[in-house]
This record gives structure tokens, C-alpha cells and sequence, in this order.
């Protein structure tokens, strides 16, 4: 076998110029991506952006039709699946179903040749909390409970690198908060390299020490997940990582500290280090918790920017915090996160508002600013509810 | 038990406890024919080998009785038929099984990106079903004859001595038994191999298997009921043929199994007892050997 013993810690990924085509279509594209050992890397994107085939293609599984791969800096790329001292968590677990959950387990130590396959496959399952089921089917557990033994089989074999293809995806929220919890356990605690593919933000946010936001193929923005939600470089990482007021104008001002953008007649101050472009058609943006709603017109303050007036068009309340969707004139609508410091929301559907932030938490995107799609879809059940529901307005409206 | 191994799915789900007169009516129809088509002749069947030959009588003719001694009687002068016909049966199943793999696997898993193709080599699977069985087993006879080609060629390589023969061999009769059963053998691998989930391939090779261990260790534990049934409707007609082996067809009177031996005992030497005690024997030792089988290959945990 090409592996004779475990890997004593993580090893590094470095994927050089990696191109992968299918009949038709190009799922990635030129990626050059470095992942240094020890860390937890999640990629992040909406489906069909390459994220699986990415994973795919560092396990094996799919052969790249340009590029390199090295994993601990020796080149893989020729090499097979089974070669390749990776192992995989696969969305739909794939458990043989003709095993136990014991010899699942020790399926990997014992292609390897290890010694003791079965008290170290015990191990594994203790670690996962199912070394009770260990005599079991895996169509006799549950999703959580197979989704957990497919972890255990995996890291068994202390992989150089750990692939998890959206491992969490099938479970429920309480389940999948655990889950979070106890991978982020095992990593620290075993040391190994985790490449986390994802389509939920939440998820890579709080798990990866490093995101990369992927969008057709490519990275769009690979950071600290506070740098990537607080400084969003593009318009797809500001809409795809959370919610984003986006707004365009062109620059009318610009001195050593900061740019002031006129949007719909309104002077919008961003901070210079914080906008990508100085000059010209420019998109900036503001995140929604950022901004807050004032009831009375404000008397202009230096370094605060003000909207308004405007009306609010939607409340929707959820718990913690309170949406408000504000319609102001000429420049669309805006979204407010409020944290509901008092019993309930603080205005009401059509209620006369402004909204204001603090300048420095402007941000201003890369992007072209005619490209920038003023809110682009929103992929969220939240929003999409809430779209659903201002397009049913309107229809009522005009019968 | 042997029927299980027909059933994708081994989990029987309980039925609702509900007398159902309707259920009874449309059961009707089958329970009829199986008690005027199997029962009464396996039972006439059991009385005809227990029967005794009439004193100063006919040829032929014979009257009630319990005479045990035809069992034994048949078993002591056709024993090395049933062994044969056990033995060419185990060959020819393994045979067809070797064969019919590749290519159901070829079209259930490596066609399934191209389904015209996949339709296409399933229709010439069946299509020598388009001729009649007999029609298709004289024809071998008649390309494996001595003036045919094969054989010529044979000679003259010197693998075949200038004095031997094809037809009425061991060879031929084996080799017509696993040609007329690889249908049988195909249809069922495909059925099972169709539905093979591919993911659980990629996660053997994931786990550092070589692609011939997870052929092992994956692929053929989970096409393992497609491989029970395949056998046994490979293995139980082929115990029980008398065509292939029948000196009309490819075989002769050295490569003779008990199916021939009941045929000329039944038409030829109205010898009634002994063909029913024959037939009754074959029955038994197939219900034995199919249901150790199919405990010993624990399909019944396959889902």
C-alpha cells in the first residue's frame, strides 16, 4: 500500500492553475488555492459553483483537465483515489450497507494493513459517542447517527488532509450546532487539515479559521470570516455572506481618509482603506445590523451617513432582532437589522423613517458599478418569503 | 427462504389484518391453478413412484402399493446420472456466472450514461429468446458437428485428435447448458448491478481499496442478490435439462443426467415408478442444495 502508517499531522493542499471541464460546461476555472496545514479551510458557495468538484477533484474522484494538485507538497494529480492519503465525508455518508458500523470503521485500517483495526475502529466510535451501536446496520441508525459514524470513518485513518462535502447538510439545527461543535473538537484536538465545502454561510462562518467564497468556478474572496464579512470585496461575497444595502453613485469627493459617493443626490461618506475603487461609478454598501432607524429626522452629524425619509414597507420579527424593510425614494429599498431592546418592533409597516450608520462602517466593492445589481437575489428562505410576499401585495394592489 | 432471494426486498412489511372477501375471490384464480397444476400432479407423482408392477401384466402397467425399493432401485442404477447431472449443473452456472458479470455490469453500470445503448444490449440479451431453445441448441449441434468448421479447425491446429469429436461430449453438453442459460444468468446481475450506487464505490476507493478490493469487498456483497438469483434460475433448470444433453441434441449416451434418465423411463421403458422416484429425488436434493444456498449467501440481510 502506498501508506504505511498514520499521518502524524495535517499536511498542506496546494491547488495550481486547477482546470476542470465537463461536456459543455466549465465548473472551475484557473483555481489556485493553498490551504496550510492544521487549518480548517471552508469553501462557500451557492450549488453548481465548483465547490463539490473542487473536493472531488483533491480526493480523486474526478480527474482535473488542467493543473496540478499537491498534498504535502508531493504531486497527487496523477494518482488514484485510493493512493491518496485523503479521506472523505461524503453528503450522502455512503455507509456500506451490507457492514456493520464496526467493520465500516475499520474498512480503511484494515485496507491499510494497520495493526489492531478494531480496537482503533472502537476508538474512532467512542469518540463519536456510537461505540454502543457498533454491532448495528447503518440503515438501522439515524441520519444524525450515520452522519457521525461516517466522520469516525474517516478520521480513523488520521488523513494528511479530511474532505467533508457538506456532511451537515441532512441534519436538523439542534443536531447540526452539536456537530459543528464536536468537528471543530476533533480538529483541534487530532490536528488534521479540514477542507469544508458548504453552501451555508452560518456554517463555514462560524467553523473555518479561512473562507474562500467560490462563484462559477472561481474564488471571489478567501479570508479570516470577520474580514469577509465586514469588508466584502464583491458584490456576490456581500450578498452571499449575509444580507448587504447596496448602492451606487459616483465619487464627487475624495480626500486622504475617505470617498464621497453621491447616491440619489445624497453624499455617502465611505472610509478610503475600506473602498476597493477612488474613483468614478462606484458600489458601496452598508451591512443592515449596522444601520439604525431613527423615527425623527436627525440633525446631520459628522462621520454619520443619513437616508431618508423613507417608509417602512416590511416588519418581520424574529426574536432576537427585528427586520425592517425601508423604502426610501430614489434609492430603493433598504434592510434594518434591529436588536429588539424593547418588547416588540419599534415602528410599524408605513411608518416615516430615516436611517443612518456610522460612516466608518461603509464598505466600497470592486465590482463594475453597472454590474452591481442594485439588491441581487437573495437566496435565503427569509428573503425569498419576503419577496414572495411584496409581489402578492402588489398583485392584491392592482386587482 | 429460495423465493426470498427473488424479492428486491427482504423485509416482509406486515399486511393489514383485515378479512378481505375480495382478496379471496382474486387469490381465487391462482390457488386453482396451483392445486390443479402443481399439487395434484406432485401428488399423483408421489403415488406413481410408490407403485408396483401388475403380476403377468403388461409392460407399463402398474397398480397402487407402497414399493420403498423403487427409490433405491432408481437410485442404484442411475446414481452416476444425478451426480453428472449435479455436477454439468454446478459447472454451467459458474460458467454462465463468469460470463454474464462482465456484461451485466457493463450494461447496468458503465452504460448508464448511455441509455439507448444500455436498451439496445439488453434487447440482444433476450433476442435469442426470439427463437425457440431447441431450434437454437440444433444449431450448435450442427456447427460443432464434425464436417463443421470448429471442428476442422481444431484438427488442424491439433488441439481436437483427426478422430474427435465436438458433439456427444462433456464439453459440448456443459458448453450448450451455459449458452442457453446466460439469459437467465444476465437479466437478474443487470436488475441488481442497475441500481448499484456508485457513491459507495467512490467511498471503498476513498478508504485506500485498490479498484479489485472494493470489486471484492463492495461491488459484489451488494450485487449479491442479483447473484442468488441469477444462479438459481440458472441451476435449478439446468439440474433438471434433458435437452442439451440428449443424443438428439449436443450430447450422448456417456454424458447421459437424470433428466434423460427420467425421459426414457417415462416415454421409452414405461418404467413409471422409476421416472417418479427419479423426479422425486431431483426435486428434493434441488430444495436442499438451493435452500442451504441461499442461507449460507445471508442475502437476507441485503436490503
Amino acid at each position: 500500500m502506498a501508506i504505511a502508517s498514520f499521518a502524524d499531522k495535517g499536511a498542506d493542499l496546494e491547488l495550481v492553475g486547477i482546470t476542470k471541464r465537463f461536456p459543455g460546461f466549465t465548473a472551475i476555472e484557473e483555481l489556485d488555492l493553498s490551504i496550510p496545514a492544521g487549518s480548517f479551510f471552508a469553501l462557500l458557495g451557492p450549488s453548481g459553483c465548483g465547490k463539490t468538484t473542487t473536493l472531488r477533484l483533491v480526493a480523486g474522484l474526478e480527474e482535473p483537465t488542467a493543473g496540478q494538485i499537491l498534498i504535502g507538497g508531493k504531486d497527487v494529480t496523477a494518482t488514484k483515489p485510493f493512493q491518496r492519503p485523503v479521506n472523505t465525508v461524503f453528503q450522502s455518508y455512503a455507509l456500506f450497507p451490507h457492514m456493520t458500523i464496526l467493520e465500516n470503521v475499520a474498512f480503511g485500517l484494515r485496507r491499510r494493513k494497520m495493526s489492531d483495526p478494531v480496537a482503533k475502529a472502537h476508538e474512532a466510535l467512542a469518540l463519536v459517542e456510537l461505540d454502543h451501536l457498533a454491532a448495528r446496520r447503518p440503515a438501522q441508525l439515524s441520519g444524525g447517527q450515520q452522519q457521525r459514524v461516517a466522520l469516525a470513518r474517516a478520521i480513523v485513518n488520521r488523513p494528511a488532509l479530511l474532505l467533508l462535502d457538506e456532511p451537515l447538510g441532512a441534519l436538523d439545527l439542534k443536531l447540526r450546532r452539536q456537530m459543528q461543535l464536536e468537528l471543530k473538537t476533533i480538529q483541534t484536538e487530532v490536528g488534521l487539515t479540514f477542507l469544508h465545502v458548504t453552501h451555508d454561510q452560518e456554517e463555514a462562518m462560524t467553523m473555518a479559521d479561512t473562507v474562500a467564497v467560490m462563484n462559477k468556478g472561481r474564488i471571489e474572496q478567501m479570508g479570516a470570516p470577520e474580514e469577509l464579512y465586514e469588508l466584502p470585496r464583491t458584490a456576490f461575497v456581500a450578498n452571499f455572506l449575509g444580507q448587504s444595502n447596496l448602492f451606487s453613485g459616483s465619487v464627487t469627493a475624495s480626500t486622504a481618509d475617505a470617498i464621497t459617493v453621491d447616491v440619489a443626490g445624497v453624499p455617502i461618506i465611505v472610509p478610503r482603506t475600506r473602498a476597493k475603487r477612488h474613483a468614478g461609478e462606484v458600489a458601496i454598501g452598508v451591512r443592515p445590523e449596522k444601520v439604525s432607524l431613527l423615527t425623527e429626522a436627525p440633525q446631520p452629524v459628522a462621520g454619520r451617513n443619513v437616508l431618508g425619509p423613507g417608509r417602512v414597507t416590511d416588519v418581520s420579527f424574529s426574536g432576537v432582532s427585528t427586520q425592517y424593510l425601508v423604502e426610501v425614494p430614489g434609492v430603493g429599498e433598504l434592510i434594518v437589522f434591529a436588536q429588539n431592546m424593547v418588547f416588540g418592533p419599534v415602528v410599524h409597516v408605513g411608518a416615516e423613517v430615516w436611517v443612518s450608520w456610522n460612516a466608518d462602517h461603509g464598505f466600497g466593492l470592486d465590482d463594475d458599478a453597472s454590474a452591481v445589481p442594485r439588491f441581487p437575489a437573495d437566496a435565503s428562505t427569509e428573503s425569498i418569503a419576503i419577496q414572495r410576499r411584496i409581489a402578492l401585495e402588489e398583485e392584491l394592489e392592482q386587482a | 427462504m429460495a423465493f426470498t432471494a427473488f424479492s428486491s426486498q427482504a423485509v416482509v412489511e406486515q399486511a393489514p389484518r383485515k378479512r378481505s372477501f375480495i382478496a379471496l375471490v382474486l387469490l381465487l384464480p391462482g390457488i386453482l391453478y396451483l392445486v390443479l397444476f402443481f399439487l395434484a400432479p406432485l401428488i399423483s407423482l408421489v403415488i406413481t413412484s410408490f407403485q408396483q408392477p401388475v403380476l403377468d401384466g403388461d409392460v407399463g402397467e402398474y397398480t397402487a402399493g407402497f414399493q420403498w425399493q423403487n427409490y433405491t432401485d432408481a437410485m442404484g442404477e442411475y446414481w452416476p446420472l444425478v451426480l453428472r447431472a449435479f455436477g454439468f449443473a454446478i459447472i454451467a452456472t459458474v460458467l454462465a456466472l463468469i460470463i454474464s458479470y462482465p456484461i451485466a455490469y457493463f450494461i447496468g453500470v458503465k452504460a448508464r450514461r448511455w441509455p439507448l445503448l444500455q436498451s439496445l444490449l439488453l434487447t440482444l440479451v433476450i433476442a435469442p429468446f426470439f427463437i425457440s431453445f431447441l431450434l437454437r441448441t440444433l444449431a450448435w449441434k450442427q456447427i460443432m458437428s464434425d464436417e463443421g468448421p470448429i471442428v476442422q479447425f481444431l484438427k488442424t491446429v491439433a488441439i481436437l485428435p483427426s478422430d474427435g469429436h465436438l458433439t456427444g461430449t462433456t464439453f459440448s453438453v456443459i458448453f450448450g447448458l451455459t449458452y442457453n442459460f446466460i439469459p437467465f444468468m444476465t437479466l437478474p446481475l443487470y436488475a441488481t448491478l442497475e441500481r448499484l450506487d456508485l457513491r459507495y464505490i467512490e467511498a471503498g476507493a476513498d478508504l485506500y481499496a485498490s479498484p479489485f478490493t472494493v470489486f471484492r469487498k463492495v461491488t459484489i456483497p451488494l450485487s449479491m442478490p442479483g447473484i442468488v438469483s441469477g444462479t438459481l434460475l440458472t441451476f435449478i433448470p439446468a439440474a433438471g435439462d434433458y435437452i442439451n444433453a440428449s443424443r438428439d441434441f449436443l450430447g450422448s449416451s456417456s454424458t447421459a443426467m437424470v433428466g434423460n434418465a427420467i425421459e426414457a423411463n417415462f416415454l421409452v421403458l414405461q418404467n413409471y415408478p422409476i421416472a417418479a422416484a427419479l423426479s422425486i429425488v431431483l426435486m428434493a436434493v434441488i430444495l436442499i442444495i438451493v435452500g442451504i444456498y441461499v442461507r449460507r449467501s445471508g442475502t437476507e440481510d441485503l436490503i
